[in-house]
């Protein structure tokens, strides 16, 4: 592309003196006397020129790294905004799917649940269409009949919670598996503390969750 | 060995045994030994059968000749030996005192007598079936001659049970209590129902994929409830075991619905059913028909119904004392009380009690040092007895002789059933193979003809 010195932006008066002489120059040189010497023109440079060409390449290059930097940076700002609108998701998923955890042969609601459960209502209100099946699970000590009864209180006592704080009980869908599907094996507290526990699942309305207003 | 006699009826009696058995046997029920002191005063009964080993009727099960024979004498002799209530004597030397092959002819009772034998089995296959002649030693005559069919082919699931029945006839002939041979067990085994023989044979699965739990017998045999997973949470299911049809109990759909049992009368179901609002027992006829709740446990758990054979208590897992306790109730919900004492065990843990089929007793488990134990507590004093210590004991179920239990136990690693003589703490391994647990012991299957 070219682009003359002239159409550069408006010069300022510190510049004014260096273009009137340089146009004094040219006219000199243009008006030549009509004397016919067959002088052999002495090639000169003329930093000048060079001067003027740098300043076309460089300035070209300034605004494409401008046009560049502005490109990636929309860019960027997008990719930002998609991710944080994916992790703003991805945190409300998991805030709804969060298991709780309980103390052996109990359906108390533990402050560490409270927690975990309160990070829920936030998002449910925020999703009207979102349904959730609470399971409730036991570890292995204890009947195996009597801790299908034992999962069923600790599913209904994370309802109970949610219901208490706002969400519609039709949302709120519970089921015991007592001690049939521990979540780890093995026969010592690690595995009990983990297998005693609620699982929340998103039965309906988690294709367009949104996260929960601030 | 005591001079054991096998039960002597008059002779007028005598013929009439081979014809029913049942009305010959009828004037010696009451001669074993929960019993013995009613049993002692009547004359001409045989006496002195208690359950030291030592003191137990010898019997000795003869060869039998042909094909499936040696099946049909092991069968028998190992049923009679489940039983518990008889000493297996060497048949090979009983066999040479008894040589003819007519009933008739008397066999060398004092010879029989030195080798320890109170009664000797002679069993020949017929066409049909098979015949079978018991012999009374003490009394040095013939106590018993009767013809069975066996179903063909031989050694199938039909004809083996066939052969128990048998049996059993034999052990009430011999001790005046029926035995309990032809009768089978449910149990759980990687979510689905199975069935095994009394005596460990022809395991073959129920259900097919699920999640089932909690198998129990409706009192006929035909048919069976379990609890199974469902798309609205547990279901009570009914299976028809001759034909295979399952249907799903209405009174209460949706939540929980877990640990089935019928009524003594066969009509109805008492289960456990929860909801957000604790889980309580409830009855649901049979037939249709809303159910109707036994126990409010305000936000508690009551689960595993047991019901007493007159059908009149419920003695079930409840945690209304903040944790699991056996409690009692008539079968309308009141009069609810604690059974079993917090005196003995662990602070924390008794449960899944089943009521004796005589009604004296309720078996439970109880937790000691972390581990459960299958225990035992009387209904008229009280008292508590404890059956097993070894591995952790769990889900007992009593034979309908009222003396056998089924239970699971993982004493040998994996979790598996075994089958106790409560009497004497025999005990014997009843499944093999993968973990096998909550087994419900049928009631009589007898199909002896």
């Amino acid at each position: 592309m070219n682009v003359s010195p002239r159409r550069r932006p408006r010069p300022t008066m510190s510049r004014i003196a260096p273009l009137a002489l340089l146009a004094a120059t040219s006219l000199a040189l243009t008006a030549c006397p009509k004397k016919p010497a067959p002088v052999t023109p002495t090639p000169t440079v003329n930093q000048d020129s060079i001067n003027a060409a740098n300043r076309v390449r460089d300035s070209l290059a300034a605004l494409a790294k401008t046009r560049q930097d502005s490109i990636d940076a929309a860019n960027k700002a997008r990719q930002d905004s998609i991710d944080a609108a994916s992790r703003a998701l991805s945190e409300a998923r998991n805030a709804i799917t969060a298991a709780i955890h309980f103390d052996f042969d109990k359906s108390d609601i533990t402050d560490e649940a409270k927690g975990i459960l309160d990070a829920k209502v936030p998002v449910l209100n925020a999703n009207a269409a979102l349904r959730i099946r609470v399971a409730g699970h036991t570890d292995n000590r204890g009947s195996d009949e009597y801790n299908l009864a034992l999962g069923q209180r600790r599913a209904a006592a994370a309802k109970r919670y949610l219901t208490q704080r706002g969400v519609d009980a039709s949302r709120i869908d519970v089921i015991s598996y007592g001690e049939e599907r521990p979540a780890a094996q093995g026969d010592d507290e690690s595995a009990w503390s983990q297998n005693r526990r609620d699982e929340f699942e998103i039965t309906a309305g988690g294709d367009n969750i949104v996260p929960a207003r601030q | 060995m005591p001079r054991s006699r096998i039960p002597v009826v008059s002779a007028g009696r005598a013929a009439a045994a081979v014809v029913t058995l049942a009305l010959a046997l009828a004037p010696v029920r009451g001669a074993f030994a929960q019993d013995t002191s009613a049993a002692s005063k009547r004359p001409g009964v045989r006496i002195g059968l208690t359950y030291n080993p030592g003191a137990r009727p010898g019997v000795a099960i003869l060869p039998v000749a042909g094909l499936a024979g040696d099946s049909v004498r092991t069968i028998i002799e190992r049923d009679l030996d489940y039983g518990d209530r008889v000493t297996i004597v060497g048949a090979g030397a009983a066999a040479a005192a008894v040589k003819s092959a007519n009933p008739a002819a008397a066999p060398d009772y004092a010879l029989l007598a030195k080798l320890g034998a109170a009664a000797v089995v002679r069993a020949t296959l017929t066409p049909a079936g098979v015949h079978v002649a018991l012999y009374d030693v003490g009394g040095r005559r013939v106590a018993l001659v009767r013809d069975f069919a066996l179903p063909a082919p031989a050694l199938t699931a039909d004809w083996r049970m066939t052969v128990h029945a048998i049996s059993d006839v034999l052990e009430d002939a011999i001790t005046g209590t029926r035995g309990v041979a032809a009768t089978r067990m449910l149990f759980v085994r990687g979510g689905r129902v199975y069935l095994v023989d009394s005596d460990g044979a022809n395991v073959q699965a129920v259900t097919n994929g699920g999640l089932a739990l909690s198998p129990t017998w409706q009192p006929s045999g035909r048919s069976i409830a379990y609890s199974a997973f469902g798309p609205r949470g547990t279901e009570i299911v009914v299976r028809n075991l001759v034909t295979g049809s399952t249907r799903t109990l209405a009174a209460t759909p949706g939540g929980l619905n877990i640990t089935p049992v019928f009524t003594p009368d066969g009509s109805s179901l008492i289960y456990a059913h929860g909801e957000e609002a604790g889980t309580d027992l409830v009855a649901a006829p049979l037939d249709g028909g809303g159910a109707r709740r036994i126990t409010v446990g305000r936000g508690t758990d009551n689960v595993s119904p047991t019901v007493s054979p007159d059908g009149g208590r419920v003695a079930f897992t409840s945690g209304r004392p903040g944790h699991p306790e056996v409690y009692i109730t008539d079968a309308d919900g009141t009069n609810a009380e604690l059974l079993t004492p917090y005196s003995f065990g662990d602070q924390s843990y008794r449960s899944n009690p089943d009521w004796s089929p005589d009604g004296r007793v309720v078996a439970f488990q109880a937790q000691l040092s972390g581990r459960f134990q299958v225990m035992t507590i009387s209904l008229r004093d009280r008292s508590v007895k404890q059956l097993t210590t070894d591995g952790s004991n769990e889900d007992p179920s009593w034979a309908p002789d009222a003396r056998h239990l089924v239970f699971s136990s993982t004493r040998g690693g994996v979790r598996q059933l075994y089958v106790m003589d409560a009497e004497s703490g025999r005990t014997r391994q009843l499944t093999r193979g993968d973990a096998a647990r909550l087994p419900a012991w049928s009631p009589s299957l007898s199909r002896a003809p």
